[in-house]
């Protein structure tokens, strides 16, 4: 039996290698021509590091730079002033209407991009009549875009500690209900919070579909431009791209492992609150 | 009690701004879709949108997206579970395993422009594999037309996130299987063919068929990754769907345009409906 154990685990072993360099091959080549195709041209990632003589040159690509980490932010924030309001309330006062919210922030989830995007239209119609045609205004879309992602980053957080209890302690103590979301809850749900910004942020910072389709700008869109006259700089900025993304979300992973790792003691803590209750 | 009622009333408040702005930007776009796809240009009642979705240019953009997403979603699915499985015979806690989940979890979101110029780059006309394959191997990878741009191109980029997708869904069915069911199969005198295809087998079938379908929808959905790299020609509904809201050629082209996105909502959630049926179905086992 102990040979037959051995046998195999050699025989995983050489199947997993080979399986991980195939594949390993499979998916860093793209990224490795990227480095190549880019370094073509050697003015390329010096000009990228230079922001004056950069948005001298690609005066397009500098606004879509900005206007992508603008709208980056304001989605970041305008989802959390939504949902963590919303997601606390309803588990506290109003537990039957839960499941209506979860539905609707999660139906984006069928709801393809670019069908959104043709049902947006006649909607930012009004929005370019009431507040122009500024790139900005894509954050109303975007928010409902990053809804499902969000929803399930912050419901997560909230399960993990007992709002009712906490809530009810805060308000028997005299606080008022913006002391207990802002003072009480929000701490509680720190890392929770954090993981749906940065999901808002990594998944705002790589939309175009809506972008293009609503005649507005950001960093995809003009990438996608950029494509069409100087192909070099168009690979380096997708790189560069690509490369903030995959660091935002490893920070990302790093936040989950953390809560992970502090969940178990949070939990039973809870538990003997209840049973010395 | 009498206050009772009331006080719903103001808790119901509370709820005001989040359901004021999803109908604003969630349910009337969704309407407008559903409803524009019923409507002739004049506003009135009228099937003639839905009628032209029986037109031959229409039905071929189905037909392509559905073929598209169905074979990426399968080589995705397949390359994806057995690299799931590879990681799931090296430790759990090993760095291997996790360098790979995280790496995964950030290439399952690398779509649209940026992958479009990474290929490019790679097998684009002067790509770093095409050129390195013509100088050095004297091999013109499109010597029978340059096929990147088309269905089998965006079916090989495709995989580049689909495969990393798969690894995200299928790993947790695979960590449900527990080694004492191989160990019981072997005590019992049966083989590994035995055990792959009497116990494992049918007890990841159904995660491995929802995965997929969760592949599928994710495919079918993506638009700008195709949008990025065709620029001519507009062989998938995403592409259509584009074509008719930029251009005002075609009289009634804007609601043709709502037709094909109900379309493509209902392939999506009868898809999407699938998945959730298998995934309760895989939960009892390995949940």
């Amino acid at each position: 039996m102990a040979g037959v154990i051995a046998r195999r685990a050699r025989k995983q072993r050489i199947f997993r290698w080979a399986v991980l360099v195939v594949l390993g091959v499979f998916f860093l080549l793209p990224l490795a021509a990227m480095v190549e195709f880019s370094t073509r041209d050697s003015r390329t990632w010096p000009l990228l590091a230079d922001w004056p003589e950069l948005s001298a040159t690609y005066p397009d690509l500098a606004d879509g730079i900005l206007a992508s980490l603008l709208q980056a932010a304001l989605t970041a924030v305008l989802m959390l002033v939504l949902l963590v309001p919303t997601a606390v309330w309803v588990r506290l006062r109003l537990p039957r209407v839960r499941r209506l919210v979860e539905f609707l922030c999660l139906l984006p989830l069928t709801i393809p991009a670019i069908v959104l995007v043709v049902g947006l239209a006649p909607v930012y119609a009004w929005v370019n009549y009431f507040l122009g045609g500024s790139s900005v205004t894509l954050v109303f879309a975007y928010t409902v875009l990053v809804l499902p992602y969000a929803y399930r980053a912050i419901d997560a957080g909230l399960s993990a500690i007992d709002v009712k209890t906490l809530a009810e302690a805060a308000r028997s103590m005299g606080s008022g209900w913006a002391t207990v979301m802002g003072k009480v809850v929000l701490p509680n749900i720190r890392s929770a919070v954090l993981s749906a910004a940065f999901l808002t942020v990594a998944l705002v910072l790589g939309e175009y579909t809506i972008a293009s389709l609503l005649n507005r700008t950001n960093l995809q869109v003009a990438i996608a431009f950029l494509g069409k006259s100087s192909a070099t700089m168009s690979v380096a900025v997708s790189l560069t791209a690509l490369l903030l993304a995959f660091v935002l979300l490893l920070l990302l992973s790093l936040v989950g492992e953390r809560k992970r790792k502090a969940a178990s003691p949070a939990v039973s803590s809870t538990v003997t609150k209840e049973s010395a209750a | 009690m009498a206050t009772r009622p009331r006080l719903r009333g103001t808790a119901l408040l509370g709820t005001l701004p989040f359901f004021a702005y999803v109908t604003i930007f969630l349910i009337i776009p969704t309407l407008v879709v559903v409803i524009g796809a019923f409507a002739s240009n004049d506003g009135g009642a009228t099937l003639e949108n839905i009628k032209a979705l029986g037109d031959a240019y229409i039905l071929d953009a189905f037909g392509r997206s559905i073929l598209l997403s169905a074979i990426s979603a399968l080589v995705g699915a397949v390359l994806g579970a057995v690299l799931a499985y590879a990681l799931v015979t090296a430790r759990s806690d090993g760095i291997l395993r996790r360098t790979v989940t995280a790496a995964a979890g950030v290439l399952a979101q690398f779509g649209g422009v940026t992958l479009a110029f990474a290929f490019l780059a790679t097998i684009g006309l002067s790509g770093f594999v095409t050129t390195f394959f013509q100088d050095h191997l004297g091999v013109d990878i499109y010597s029978g037309g340059v096929w990147l741009f088309e269905l089998p191109g965006l079916t090989l980029v495709y995989t580049y996130f689909q495969i990393p997708l798969m690894v995200i869904v299928f790993l947790p069915a695979l960590d449900g299987i527990r080694p004492q069911w191989r160990e019981a199969t072997e005590g019992l005198g049966g083989t590994t063919w035995q055990y792959w295809t009497k116990v494992a087998g049918p007890l990841l079938g159904p995660a491995f068929l929802g995965s997929a379908l969760l592949l599928f929808a994710n495919a079918f959905s993506a638009y700008a990754t195709a949008a990025a790299l065709v620029s001519q020609g507009n062989p998938i509904v995403p592409l259509q769907i584009r074509s008719a809201l930029t251009s005002e050629v075609v009289l009634g082209q804007a609601n043709l345009g709502k037709a094909m996105a109900l379309g493509m909502v209902i392939v999506v959630s009868v898809v999407m409906g699938l998945y959730t049926l298998l995934q309760k179905r895989t939960a009892k086992w390995l949940g």
